[in-house]
């Protein structure tokens, strides 16, 4: 008689080849695309296609590109400013939603899930309308000059922070608010040392998402930037239609490199406090 | 002259909507008393907790503590702190940091905030846990830091809501004793809510019974059981059988009643306010007689027994009378050499002393 084995344990699903295979495929399938392009910058061709030879010669190209890097820096505005915005906007409206019985409560809460799920082009073209009809300035010296950008990420953005730190309120245990003021706190003490605390991982899932967001944003930019003000993804797009260079690749690494030194900035500020301090 | 009392609530109720939580309710509460609130729940024990800390405004009446009017005043200028329910221990700080925060946040001088937060933690047994964060303890332990937390500012009364309810049988019964403990240490007065009558009767100088919004007794533990007022109190408060009775007449506190089957009988009425009622008795008062031998001043019931339900050191028997009423009766079970309970079917008599039937007011 064929003796099988006791059904397996939930961690030694682990154990089997075939998932680890599938697991294996599952991250080339994710992050072949972005080692290539990180492999390829450092690519000694004038083409993307064959490997020829190590060089940086095209970050020396790059940083040399006076309008790649007024874009970058364009880019890099912009997050700051629509993310810090976004966050706030985004925390007191989720601290709203949480806290608050008022009527039409589920109207509003159901108008912030609409621009998560309004197709980007309908935005794009919606704030194109918009800024021209309320005859936003136009011309004006930098940084302001970004502002309708600034506006038009903030304006998508900050519904995702509303989402993910509403979500992080549900847990939260009221009676700690109240046990606070029990304890002698005035509503603000009691807000700035129990309830933020609480919101802070929230805040920061949903700050680095709408950082994500807003620096890689390419339709709603397009439509809302003026002639003359380049962001990162409209510039590489721009730059790729005459062919994709390993500049655009070294760019492009630049990037995912200050974004991930981002993410694991806010993971260590997320991070508990260790005990035993 | 008794000491002015450290609550004083007068009048108070409280609204929500055209719900009321909280009707007309009027009590006092001695200095150092440990007080319990105790009542199904429902019965607006927690509403009337949160008015003395001041998380609900009453719609009407007013809350005194310490002599001074605290009707209107925000829970951060109150002289009472709360432990709840969840503990609500800030989860982002350290068990020190918990209990150093009521002083913190009044602007205590950082040099006397140490020794007083030390001198909390080794009050509830916690002085090797500091720099733990709340996710490392167990919930008793939770609990000692709540506790900690209010007590370190020394408030004038401690309010605790279901303070027990969230711990396993063993633990509840050691913080039983403790909290009974630490209250005689700190000579606080602690005004407890609980749904657990046991909880209320052990710990407590003086209980008030909540049904409804209303408080229907207050009294020692004793008088409750012993003296209730009303037929909810006793039911609420251990267990009794009862008996629909005719009133025949009253006078001073007591009170000629008449039974189909009792007689006519001269009972103890329970307060002034009771004129039609129901007679109960505690089922360990009634005596189970199966062999016959009367005792002085009894009258006894022919019954048959119906069920017997075995704990061990005593068996709850359950009767039929003759008119249909059950009545449960406990059974000592004092000898090991015992013949055993008898079998349901036997006939039987019981036993009832009039001294031990208490005429109570009839709420429903």
């Amino acid at each position: 008689m064929l003796r099988r084995g006791p059904p397996p344990a939930p961690l030694d699903y682990t154990r089997r080849w075939w998932l680890r295979a599938w697991l294996a495929l599952t991250f080339v399938f994710l992050y072949a695309p972005i080692a290539i392009l990180v492999l390829f910058s450092f690519n000694d061709s004038r083409r993307n296609i064959v490997w020829q030879g190590f060089t940086l010669d095209y970050y020396v190209k790059a940083a040399n590109n006076v309008s790649l890097l007024e874009a970058f820096s364009n880019s890099l505005v912009i997050a700051a400013l629509s993310t810090v915005i976004s966050v706030v906007l985004g925390g007191l409206l989720a601290l709203a939603l949480y806290r608050f019985r008022f009527p039409g409560r589920p109207a509003v809460e159901a108008a912030n899930q609409l621009p998560i799920v309004v197709p980007e082009i309908c935005m794009g073209v919606a704030l194109l309308v918009f800024f021209a009809e309320v005859g936003w300035p136009r011309g004006l010296p930098w940084p302001l000059s970004l502002s309708n950008i600034v506006a038009g990420h903030v304006a998508f953005s900050f519904p995702f922070v509303a989402v993910v730190v509403r979500a992080r309120l549900a847990g939260f245990d009221r009676a700690q608010e109240e046990a606070s003021r029990d304890l002698g706190a005035s509503e603000w003490q009691t807000f700035r040392r129990v309830t933020l605390p609480y919101m802070r991982p929230g805040l920061i899932a949903g700050g680095l998402l709408a950082m994500t967001l807003s620096l890689d944003d390419f339709v709603i930019t397009f439509f809302t930037s003026g002639p003359d003000t380049l962001t990162f993804p409209v510039k590489v797009y721009s730059m790729v239609r005459f062919g994709a260079t390993p500049e655009v690749n070294a760019a492009s690494t630049v990037l995912i490199a200050i974004t991930i030194a981002l993410t694991v900035v806010a993971m260590r500020l997320q991070a508990p406090p260790k005990a035993g301090a | 002259m008794a000491p002015p009392p450290i609550v004083r609530i007068e009048h108070v109720t409280k609204r929500f909507g055209d719900y009321p939580a909280v009707e007309d309710v009027s009590l006092d509460i001695a200095a150092n008393e440990l007080f319990a609130l105790l009542g199904p729940s429902g019965c607006g024990k927690t509403t009337l907790l949160r008015m003395l800390a001041g998380f609900e405004r009453p719609s009407a009446g007013r809350i005194l503590i310490g002599g001074a009017d605290m009707t209107t005043v925000p829970p951060n200028r109150r002289p009472v702190n709360m432990v709840f329910q969840s503990y609500a221990v800030f989860p982002h700080m350290t068990v020190a940091d918990n209990v150093a925060y009521g002083l913190r946040v009044d602007g205590t001088p950082a040099g006397e905030i140490a020794p007083r937060v030390d001198a909390a933690l080794e009050m509830v047994r916690l002085g090797g846990y500091k720099a733990r964060m709340p996710e490392q303890l167990s919930g008793g332990q939770r609990q000692r830091v709540a506790l900690a937390r209010a007590l370190v500012k020394r408030p004038k009364v401690l309010l605790l809501d279901e303070p027990l309810s969230a711990l396993d049988r063993k633990l509840r019964e050691d913080m039983q004793l403790e909290l009974v403990r630490l209250q005689h240490e700190v000579g606080i007065t602690f005004v407890m809510v609980t749904h657990d009558q046991e909880e209320a009767l052990s710990m407590a100088n003086r209980v008030a019974v909540m049904d409804a919004g209303r408080v229907l007794q207050v009294a020692a533990p004793r008088t409750l059981y012993e003296n209730p007022t009303h037929r909810f109190v006793a039911d609420f408060i251990g267990t009794m059988n009862s008996f629909d009775v005719e009133v025949r007449g009253v006078d001073g506190d007591r009170a000629r009643v008449r039974h189909p089957l009792l007689g006519e009988l001269e009972v103890a009425r329970a307060a002034p306010h009771v004129i039609g009622g129901v007679l109960i008795v505690r089922p360990e008062k009634l005596r189970l007689d199966i062999s016959g031998a009367a005792v002085a001043g009894e009258h006894l019931i022919d019954a048959v027994i119906e069920q017997v339900a075995y704990y061990g050191d005593l068996s709850f028997v359950f009767v039929r009378l003759d008119d249909g009423t059950r009545l449960q009766v406990s059974r000592y079970n004092v000898n090991r050499v015992d013949k055993g309970d008898p079998p349901p079917g036997t006939r039987c008599r019981v036993g009832v002393h009039p001294e031990d039937l208490l005429l109570v007011d009839d709420d429903g």
